[in-house]
């Protein structure tokens, strides 16, 4: 196995993303994300590419928006208070369809509460933290080697989408060294984004109404194009009317929704015939699947959905397993976020128990165990 | 004249600007200089933040980012960084780029990263109808500041010199021919270059403090500008209330880009047999 190596997730990220692509890295140092930085200042002159330190995160996305409108796959790595300084310009990527990665590597909150401790409490900000509506992507890494899988994947759909994906990774999850075989670069598939023919009759903002993905030019190739975080219509430039920007707003949300059956990514466990299901993701689905199978072991009919992509959640398939189901637990490191998607998804059709957790410890499987022998009695 | 005029997005005029307003008159300098240097306009990116002077962009025909509020050398940096080829030019205005952006600004300035910044300075925050700049004088009024400003202004100049920019001029937009010059050398200047074009808000800046019209804001400018060459000479009292316009320091310094491509020529000599992709390097094995 020429490709195996031990490595740790923050590694795994780097690396795949140097497979789909990256050519432009800007970012903060911040702990528990700094080797990604730090991976990247090595490795990207050797490719040709562009490492810069930038004076604070939020000029960082806004130096990857830059490289990235030159025609350059770009990215940041940040965690919990460097991903809140992003927030506005996590917008202006939405709004000018201006393709990024943004590995957020979680950490305990709020402000700078305990940066090399475990937490999942980004879940929100991933999918709410900037104004307005705004299209967004979140992909959830459960381990190292998903780490390297989903980055090519998140970078994959930025440039198919031009929309901004955030891995959300956590503590556990970057530092944690597990081994992993990568895969040879020749298999691995890599996106890039539709660009236009010739400037003449470029409009940038032109696409199918109902989700259509505009074509992208890059800066210095001609086209002379305008660019705004202001509401604008298909040339680019600003505009005043309502109902242009609202067509705008709509046709940027129906992207990631159209998108969401091609893009979904969940892995389940025993969930054919399972009275109890258990939806976990990232760190908190290592000791789930733990705790499913020792279920199982003990006769209960316990089964795992692990979302790989938690925005937009991969719907259809969670509804139908959680169908069949007597009880949902929803065990995550944070008072209740993800639980707040499974509740609105599983409407009432079964109990939802939140398994919160805010210690800075990774779940003992017996802790989720218990929830599910809990309700079994 | 038409040379220049090839740099606007004609369609898109009239701008947004108030009549009496030197936004206008420095986009004019801008396009001139480019035309007078024959720059292929394929070749450029004019970056913005947000703020009246920000607007400008829209009206140029080049490759232009209008950005969020501050952040426009943030961007522009990755643009220049990603692409050295391309003549990157930033759009800024007082609040824009010394308040919000201040951080930006120094450590771009820091870099030396070649970018041309243009600092429209009208001492106000015109966008939003007239609060009070890090630019606007002691003792004078804003919106917010309705007795009077008791904070101290930003000497641009000064901050740009201090932070590492290698190229630093000021003018105002009554004298339009030596701002013109000044954004030329600030073009050809290979480093981070800053051009402070001071010019008159009459709308909201002029209106509040009771300074008059268009025209009594130039007389303004004509009154308290005084060349740098001219100022050397003179008594210090007599320079009192003045400002000194002119260029302010030219001084060659290695360059953001430029050095980084050398280092990328250097690493990429030890690891010439490097395919990319995953890492293959011995000094990378775990």
């Amino acid at each position: 196995m020429p490709n195996a190596k031990l490595m740790q997730g923050n590694e795994a990220c780097t690396l795949g993303a140097l497979a789909a692509g990256l050519k432009f890295y800007a970012g903060y140092p911040i702990t528990p994300s700094t080797e990604i930085a730090e991976m990247c200042a090595e490795e990207l002159p050797k490719i040709g590419g562009k490492f810069i330190q930038m004076e604070d995160e939020i000029g960082s996305i806004a130096a990857i928006i830059g490289a990235s409108l030159t025609g350059r796959k770009s990215m940041t790595a940040t965690s919990g208070p460097g991903f809140s300084l992003m927030q506005e310009l996590v917008g202006y990527s939405s709004i000018t369809e201006v393709p990024i990665v943004i590995i957020n590597v979680q950490r305990v909150g709020p402000s700078t509460g305990m940066p090399t401790s475990l937490a999942q409490g980004d879940v929100m900000q991933a999918r709410w933290g900037t104004h307005g509506d705004h299209p967004v992507v979140v992909l959830a890494p459960g381990n190292v080697k998903e780490c390297f899988e989903l980055t090519v994947k998140a970078f994959n759909i930025a440039e198919e989408y031009r929309v901004p994906v955030i891995v959300l990774t956590d503590e556990v999850i970057g530092h944690m060294r597990e081994k992993v075989v990568l895969p040879d670069q020749r298999q691995i598939v890599v996106s890039n984004r539709a660009a236009p023919s010739t400037p003449a009759g470029y409009l940038p903002y032109k696409a199918d109404q109902d989700g259509g993905v505009p074509l992208m030019a890059p800066f210095g190739a001609g086209y002379r194009w305008h660019v705004t975080g202001l509401s604008h219509d298909e040339t680019g430039f600003p505009t005043n009317k309502g109902e242009v920007a609202g067509n705008l707003i709509t046709r940027l949300m129906r992207k990631v929704e159209k998108a969401e059956p091609i893009i979904r990514d969940y892995a389940t466990e025993a969930t054919d015939d399972c009275d109890v299901l258990v939806v976990a993701f990232g760190s908190s689905a290592m000791s789930a699947t733990s705790a499913v199978r020792q279920a199982r072991a003990k006769g209960v009919k316990a089964g795992l959905f692990r979302p790989k992509t938690i925005w937009p959640f991969p719907e259809e398939p969670l509804k139908e397993i959680a169908s069949r189901a007597k009880r949902v637990i929803v065990p995550e490191m944070n008072l209740g976020q993800l639980v707040l998607e499974i509740e609105r998804l599983v409407a009432g059709k079964a109990p939802v128990e939140r398994l919160g957790k805010v210690n800075c410890e990774l779940f003992r499987p017996e802790e989720i165990l218990a929830a599910i022998m809990g309700g079994s009695k | 004249m038409s040379d220049s005029l090839n740099y606007f997005r004609q369609n898109r005029l009239p701008h947004i600007w108030c009549p009496g307003c030197g936004h206008g008159t420095v986009t004019g300098a801008l396009t001139r200089a480019l035309a007078k240097l024959g720059i292929d306009k394929n070749n450029v990116a004019v970056v913005s933040g947000i703020g009246c002077s920000s607007r400008a962009p829209g009206y140029l025909d080049f490759d232009t980012l209008h950005t969020a509020h501050g952040r426009a050398l943030a961007f522009a940096t990755g643009i220049k960084l990603s692409r050295p080829d391309l003549k990157v030019i930033v759009m800024t205005g007082d609040g824009d780029c010394t308040a919000i952006g201040g951080n930006h600004f120094i450590h771009a300035a820091r870099r030396n990263i070649d970018i041309t910044t243009i600092v429209m300075n009208n001492s106000i925050y015109g966008m939003t109808s007239g609060q009070y700049s890090p630019m606007t004088p002691t003792g004078l009024l804003g919106t917010t500041a309705p007795y009077g400003n008791i904070e101290r202004p930003f000497d641009l100049t000064k901050l740009a010199i201090a932070s590492g920019a290698t190229y630093v001029g000021r003018s105002t937009s009554y004298h339009v021919q030596l701002l013109g010059e000044l954004i030329e050398k600030a073009l050809l200047n290979k480093g981070f270059s800053v051009v402070e074009a001071v010019v008159g808000c009459p709308t909201y800046f002029g209106r509040k403090n009771k300074l008059g019209g268009a025209v009594e804001m130039f007389e303004w400018q004509k009154d308290h500008a005084v060349n740098a060459k001219a100022a050397a000479v003179m008594a210090p009292e007599k320079l009192e209330g003045k400002f000194l316009i002119g260029e302010l320091y030219n001084q060659a310094a290695p360059e953001f880009t430029a050095e980084y491509a050398a280092l990328v020529d250097g690493v990429r000599r030890k690891y010439d047999n490097f395919q990319g992709g995953v890492r293959e390097c011995a000094q990378n094995s775990d």
